[in-house]
């Protein structure tokens, strides 16, 4: 680990400007329609399409599929006007293995929906309405979030 | 009514990923150099967005009977238990390791990076597995 020359080498604003414009999606959501915008459930709520297993076909899930596939693509809408609009249009790229992609994902998708909560569901949602447990989630997976990463840094350098 | 929800549904969407690319959210490695502490940035991201959502939650209810479009406000209620405690873990865990979570995972298809293909496949396999495993 080292040790950095400033907390925000990059810059500050725009990660600023840039949650501000996250919470406001969340809020216009919830001003707009009532909903609570969390996004890990897609990936539970999409599968009730195709797995009839009773698990999927809760209420839950049937009943907001069609709208959280809608949320979905509004993600991909949002981040295609940056990046036409804003970036020049250079594609993104990551220098992640794809074994990690893979591997951490699948943990991704298994902890959040064993969890109930992600980032956003949690995180933002959670906090944003000073839920405790939520708190306490963030908290859990923030504490080994930093422990694993700064362990593969370790490993592989 | 119902295709004003649709609009609105996806206008919010599309802002929250607007957003979630202006912050960078986008690229694992800015995350992962987040959890390294090389670049505290993703905590403005996260106390700017629930800023937001704090207050839109606690005054929407307040100032408006219902939401524009709809007949109520919903709740989600989170229960701190022995599976969001492991679930909680294990996320982290996965986070760490790809430095990719559910909202970028998605958004970043719009920017091009089409390598979270594969944290995107491994988020809805991870999802699968946790659904055929829960009683």
């Amino acid at each position: 680990m080292t040790i950095p020359l400033s907390f925000f080498p990059h810059g500050w604003q725009h990660y600023l400007l840039g949650g501000l414009l996250i919470g406001a999606g969340a809020a216009l959501l919830f001003v707009l329609t009532g909903r609570i915008g969390g996004m890990s459930t897609v990936f539970s709520s999409t599968w009730s399409y195709l797995v009839q297993r009773s698990f999927f076909q809760q209420r839950r899930f049937v009943d907001s599929r069609g709208w959280r596939l809608v949320y979905a693509l509004g993600l991909i809408l949002g981040a295609l006007v940056w990046w036409l609009g804003f970036a020049g249009g250079k594609p993104e790229a990551t220098a992640v293995p794809v074994w990690q992609l893979l591997v951490g994902g699948f943990f991704v998708g298994y902890g959040a929906r064993l969890g109930n909560g992600c980032t956003s569901g949690h995180g933002i949602c959670g906090l944003g309405s000073l839920q405790l447990p939520s708190l306490m989630a963030v908290l859990t997976f923030m504490a080994t979030a930093f422990l694993t990463a700064n362990l593969i840094a370790q490993v592989m350098p | 009514m119902k295709a004003a929800r649709g609009l609105a549904t996806l206008a919010a969407g599309m802002l929250f990923g607007f957003g979630l690319s202006v912050s960078t959210m986008i690229r694992p490695e800015v995350v992962l150099s987040f959890l390294r502490f090389q670049d505290f940035g993703l905590m403005l991201v996260m106390g700017g967005a629930v800023i937001v959502v704090l207050l839109a939650y606690k005054l929407a209810p307040r100032l408006m009977m219902r939401p524009l479009l709809d007949d109520h406000f919903h709740e989600h209620p989170s229960v701190w238990n022995r599976n969001t405690a492991v679930g909680a873990a294990l996320f982290g865990v996965g986070w760490g390791l790809c430095g990719v979570c559910p909202g970028p995972a998605i958004a970043g298809l719009g920017a091009g990076n089409w390598s979270l293909l594969w944290a995107l496949a491994g988020i809805a396999l991870g999802a699968l597995v946790q659904g055929l495993r829960a009683k």
